[in-house]
This record gives C-alpha cells, structure tokens and sequence, in this order.
C-alpha cells in the first residue's frame, strides 16, 4: 500500500466569521497578509519534509484559486521546491487543473523538470478545477470537459512523441512541439485522478488505466463508484485491483479523544466535503455549461425545492409571486440592493449548527479522530470496506497552530502509520507500484470481481 | 386560444445539416426574430400584435435547449454566419429582423458582415459593444433567478412578467435556462458579451434603416450603449422608454409595438 501525507495547507489567519459569510470562494484578499502567508508556505513545505522523515511513501499537493482554504494556487511551484528538498517520497499531485491551466504545453514541461529535478519521482493527477476556479481563471465552464480531454491528450503526446512537430486542435495551437524538458520516467510518469465520485470520470480512469483516488467521499457510494470502474475496466478487458483505487481519509490524532475532538472540529471550516450551503456560493460552484446534463438536474430540482434551499439566500429569488411568502418583486428589490450577494446569514447560529454537525461527521467515519489507539479500528473499517491500494492521510485543515499540526503528524507516524501498513499487509493491498494498474486478467468466466464492499460495515 | 393553436407552428429547417427549429406565425411579409440569452419565452402579446400584418419567424438558436447544440459553433460569428445562410437558403433576403439583447448581438454581426441581408433592423437592448460607461452584468455571476429578475425594472407593474415567470421555478424551466446559459457561455463568455471590432466593423451598415430599442434602466446592458451603437451605425435612430428594464418588449408592450410597426411599415 501506498501511503501518503496531504493537507489543504490554509491560510490559517482568516477570520471564521468571513469564512462562514462567504464560504469556499470570494473572501476579499484584504483579510490576506503576504507576511503570513510566506511563513504559512514555508511551514507547509517544511511539513512535507517531517513527512517523508517520519516514514510517509508519498506527499501529496493540490491547487485552488482565490481561497483561503488552500494556499497552492500553483501546486507546481511548491512540487518543484519539495522536488530539491526531499529525497525518498512520492510527489502527488492531485491534481493540475487541465483546463484552467491555459497552455498545457507549458505544463508539460513544468511536470516534466519536476520529474527531473526529483529523480523520477513525480506522479501527476488531473482536475477539471472546481466551479469557482473557472471564474478565477476565466476558463469558459462551457468547455471545461473538452479543454480537460484535448490538454490531457496534448500532455502525454508533448511528454511521448518524439519532436518537433505541430499541433492543430480545437482548442489549443502550437505550430513547434519540441520540448527539451522531458520525464525521467519512461514512457510517463504515473498519472492518478482524484474526484468527488463522478460516473463519468470515473469511467474515463478505467478506460485509461489510471488510478482514481476519491476525496473522503461517504463509503457507500464510494463502493458503488468502484463497482463503476470495475464494469468499466471490464469492457476493456482487465481485471481491478486495490492498485487501482485510491482513499483520502481524514484523520487527526492528539494525546487525550478530548484534545483529538477539538482539533477535529475546526476541520468543518476546511476542506470540501462539508455541503454546499458552506462549501460556496451556488452561482460559483456551478458556473453555465460546467455540469454534464445529470448534475445539473440535481441542481435544478435543489434549487427549485423552496425546503431544501432553507437557510440560501438564494430561496426567495426562486419563487415567484403568491408563494412561499416571497415575491419576485421583493427578490428583485433585494437584487437591486445587493442584499442577495450578502447572504443575510446569522453568523453565529450558523457557526454553532456547523459544529453540530461533527458528530454525525464522526459516525459516518468521514472524519476519524482520537488518540492513535482509538484511530486504528476505524481505519481498518474503512481499509476493509475500499480496499484501496492508495491510502491518504488528510489532516490538519482549519485553524490549527503549527505546534498541534506537528504533533498530530508525529503521533500518526508513530503508531497509526506502522498499525495501516500491517493492515494493508494483511489485506492485501497492493499499490500502483507494486502492480502496474489495468494488468491483471479478467477471470475464466469474463465476470469481473469487486473490490469494495460494504459487507464490513454491517459488523 | 384555438385560433391562435392554428396559426403558430413550429418547423424544422436544414441548415448546414443541423435541423433548426422555427417557431412561426402570422401572415404577411417575413419578420426574423432572434430570441435573447434565456431562450425563447413564448409568444407574447407583442408577437400576437405584430402577426396580425406579418409573418414572425423565431427560430430557436441551436444549444439553447431545443435545437441541438452544433459543436463546431465557437462565437456569436459563427451563430450569425448560420443564421446568414438561413436568410439566403430560405430566400429571406432582404428581410425585416428584430434582436433581443444577444440576439440583437447576432443581428448586429450579420449586418456588419452583410447589411444587404437585411431590409430593416431593429436591435432591442443589444449586447454585442461593450458599454461607454458601466458594465454589462456578468450574468454568469449569477444564477438564472437573478439573471431573470434582473432583466425587467418594474415587475409588479408588468403582468406580463408574472404570467412567465411568476410561481414556484419548476426544475424543467431552470433546467431549459442552464442549457441557455451554458452555450451563451460557449458564444460570449470572453471577451464577454461583446466584441470589441464590432463597432468599426458596423461602420459597413450605414444607411440600413435601423431603430435602437433601450429601457433606460436596463440593468443587463447599460443603456449608455444605445448611444454606442447609433454611432456605430450611420443613420440609426433610438427610441428609449422611462420606468422600463432590459426587455422593453415585456415591460413597455403596448408602447414597443407601436415603435417597432411604425418603423417596420407593412
């Protein structure tokens, strides 16, 4: 198993009440200290370092832009750093966001000296980028699926095919292809795909043979998404393995369940995962044309249900006049005011019912905390339901001190890590690198075997 | 209503192998009718007033929901020259047309690339030139309950509104306005909603008879552009309406009518 460290690296000093108001995207950078920051990114890189020493196979990054919530807003920067300063590690990158990069012939080359600058240790990843960061970036959403499938397609031939030679697409233009910074890795370095669970990446990872790594995801549908990637890699004719699949889990351990739980909790205002209503703005998150036809049905019917958008600002502008108290000409007063853009919301109520959220968070196991010895059985629970090949620790989002950040990462080395190897050992859990993903064969009878179940769960 | 079932249908037209849906009705010389960025809302008591004296062509712009996307369609351009071999394989030509805020965009365009496509213009409220002062609102920025009620000034005034979009959004009509919003994003995303040679490259359509349709407090496009796009093109003229936003058609009906047969003629 392959076993990695990741943190969303936050800018730690934003005040809550800017986070609750105004979620995910959109947090004036005024509340931005560059001071700050740079004694953040070179923590954060230092981190990486106490990670490889302590016994992590792999570091893993990822980028998002105009958020406090992740200060790689270019993940390649900080992989290039840790490619000098570390020796041993995996350098994950989960992922580059193919279609708000821009110019994937420079992307290749950046990956490409990372790779050689590393020694041959560079995995990279793909993202469509979230909703916000087509707005960021000013990558048109309309395009985002084909940007993603045409510069993923120009990456491995810019890093394969011998040059020079010129490239006419829909989308992208080099007339000289001939770059002189090429993989160490050969054909390419591994590529992984993190995601949220949907069907169709999914089913484009099978088809390319790469590993798809799910985001703390719930563990039922995470299970049903690898019965997908099993169908799917059937029809390519290859059997699944846990070297295709891969687990971010997040985890924070401290001395007392107490001391654990209080870390834990400040993790609601982190990463994703945590529900739209906080995660972002809807207009944000679904930028036009960003969503195949399925999502944005679910969309449609969330926001045209008045009780399930209890709470968004966003309710009243949905419902016309004689219902549900809200007419569209109060919606437009508001509008003209820009009282929707402001999300009349009480903070503090809002603060409380997020934290009251995190026992149910607990339960669910998308959040595991407690003193190493406590963690162990529910990692086990999650390592015998998935049974992934690729297994992340994520921890240490929100406004955690550096002194508590690096306890936690010491007490999971210690004990946790060593106790998930031997889990993995005896599960058989084997990573990427120990089988080449897409090789196994499929049984005598063409019926593919699962890998995750949810059978572990009922004991 | 009977009456009206009779006489409105709706056609499919071949054009560059993709199969255009036309709504049509009336009866009378052909007016085109290039619908706006939310798709076509239907027919209105101003295309009920202009059918009684001419033929109203609407067709629906491929992507927006009915007519199927065409891919290789990247920019207004691209839409304009489709709608341009419509007119000429249809033998339209020269015809009447009328645009609505994008629509009036792709007007715009054909006219700048061919004005004798055209017999007469009217532009509604045009994108297409990007505003002497204040911004055109970054529809993308918000969602499609917003974007719609940003688009009239007065709608407690405007029965006409309510009866489209008054009541509870259904999932279906959000879901018709997101496949609108997504090839608008396709077409104008950036620049957005505009294109910045679009005013010199008007300068070919002086003395196509052309009347500028503005609300003065359209809040989608500053009417600041009327102004813009009757210099662009010589010999245009603006009529604006008081009390009234981005859709003078809905708001003003009764006034917009008026205008737009006075100029027209028969």
């Amino acid at each position: 198993m392959h076993i990695m460290y990741f943190t969303e690296r936050p800018y730690r000093h934003v005040p809550n009440d800017e986070v609750i108001k105004n979620g995910f995207f959109g947090i004036p950078n005024k509340h931005f200290d560059a001071g700050k920051g740079s004694q953040l990114l070179n923590e954060y890189l230092d981190e990486k370092v106490l990670a490889e020493q302590v016994g992590f196979d792999g570091v893993m990054l990822n980028e998002h832009h105009d958020t406090a919530f992740c200060m790689g807003s270019v993940m390649n920067v900080e992989a290039a750093i840790l490619a000098r300063i570390t020796e041993r590690v995996k350098i994950v990158l989960l992922g580059n966001p193919l279609p708000v990069v821009g110019n994937p012939l420079r992307l290749a080359e950046e990956l490409s000296m990372i790779d050689m600058i590393s020694r041959g240790r560079l995995v990279a990843g793909w993202v469509r980028g979230a909703g916000s960061e087509q707005f960021a970036t000013n990558a048109n959403p309309g395009y985002n699926r084909e940007y993603f499938n045409e510069a993923h397609d120009l990456v491995v031939q810019a890093w394969t095919r011998p040059g020079p030679w010129r490239y006419e697409g829909k989308h992208f233009h080099y007339r000289f292809v001939d770059p002189w910074a090429l993989p160490i890795q050969k054909p390419h370095p591994p590529i992984w795909i993190p995601g949220l669970l949907s069907p169709e990446t999914v089913i484009w990872c099978a088809q390319h043979r790469y590993p798809y790594i799910a985001l703390a995801t719930f563990l039922e549908p995470t299970v049903e998404l690898w019965n997908i990637y099993r169908d799917a890699a059937a029809k390519e004719g290859y059997q699944v393995g846990s070297e295709n699949f891969g687990y971010l889990q997040k985890v924070f351990v401290a001395e007392t369940e107490e001391k654990a739980r209080d870390l834990a909790k400040w993790d609601m205002f982190g990463g994703a995962g945590i529900g739209y209503s906080l995660f972002g703005k809807p207009q944000w998150m679904f930028p036009p044309g960003y969503n195949s036809k399925e999502a944005t049905r679910r969309v449609a019917r969330q926001f045209s249900d008045p009780n399930s958008s209890a709470g968004s600002p966003f309710a009243n502008a949905t419902t016309g006049r004689g219902s549900n108290g809200a007419s569209v000409a109060e919606s437009q007063i508001d509008f003209r005011t820009g009282v929707w853009q402001e999300q009349q919301i009480d903070v503090e109520a809002t603060r409380k019912q997020i934290f009251e959220t995190f026992p149910q968070v607990e339960r669910s196991l998308q959040v595991i905390c407690g003193t190493p010895r406590s963690v162990i059985p529910k990692i086990r629970k999650v390592l015998e339901v998935l049974r992934p090949g690729i297994f992340g620790f994520w921890q240490n989002d929100g406004p955690i001190s550096a002194e508590a950040r690096t306890t936690n990462i010491r007490l999971i080395a210690e004990e946790v890590l060593p106790a998930t190897r031997e889990i993995g050992k005896e599960l058989g859990l084997v990573s990427p690198f120990d089988v080449q993903p897409g090789s196994r064969k499929l049984p005598d009878s063409g019926v593919p075997e699962s890998v995750g179940s949810l059978a572990p769960l009922a004991s | 209503m009977a009456d009206e079932a009779r006489a409105w249908r709706e056609e499919k037209v071949a054009v560059d192998g993709t199969s255009l849906i036309v709504e049509r009705g009336g009866a009378g010389r052909p007016v085109l009718v290039l619908h706006d960025e939310l798709g076509n809302p239907g027919w209105l008591k101003w295309t009920r007033a202009l059918a009684t004296r001419r033929t109203i062509l609407i067709p629906l712009h491929p992507g927006f929901g009915r007519t199927e996307r065409a891919e290789w369609m990247l920019s207004i351009r691209d839409l304009a020259g489709f709608y341009s071999r419509y007119v000429k394989e249809k033998g339209l030509a020269p015809v009447d047309a009328i645009g609505f805020s994008m629509g009036g965009w792709i007007a715009a365009d054909m006219a700048a690339s061919n004005p004798t496509q055209f017999r007469k213009l009217v532009l509604v409220a045009p994108a297409g030139i990007r505003p002497p002062t204040g911004d055109i609102l970054d529809i993308f920025q918000v969602m499609a309950p917003q974007q719609v009620i940003a688009s009239v000034y007065s709608p407690a005034n405007t029965p006409e509104f309510g009866e489209l979009y008054g009541g509870p959004m259904l999932p279906e009509q959000f879901e018709k306005f997101e496949e609108a919003r997504a090839q608008t994003a396709r077409l104008a995303w950036t620049p957005y909603m505009h294109n910045p040679t679009l005013p010199r490259l008007l300068g070919v359509a002086a003395g196509l008879p052309t009347l500028i349709v503005w609300g003065k407090q359209d809040a989608i496009v500053p009417v600041s552009t009327a102004e813009a796009y009757r210099q662009a093109i010589g010999g245009a003229r603006v009529v604006t309406f008081d009390n009234c936003g981005h859709r003078p058609e809905i708001e003003k009906s009764a006034e917009f009518v008026r205008e737009v047969e006075a100029f027209l003629g028969e």
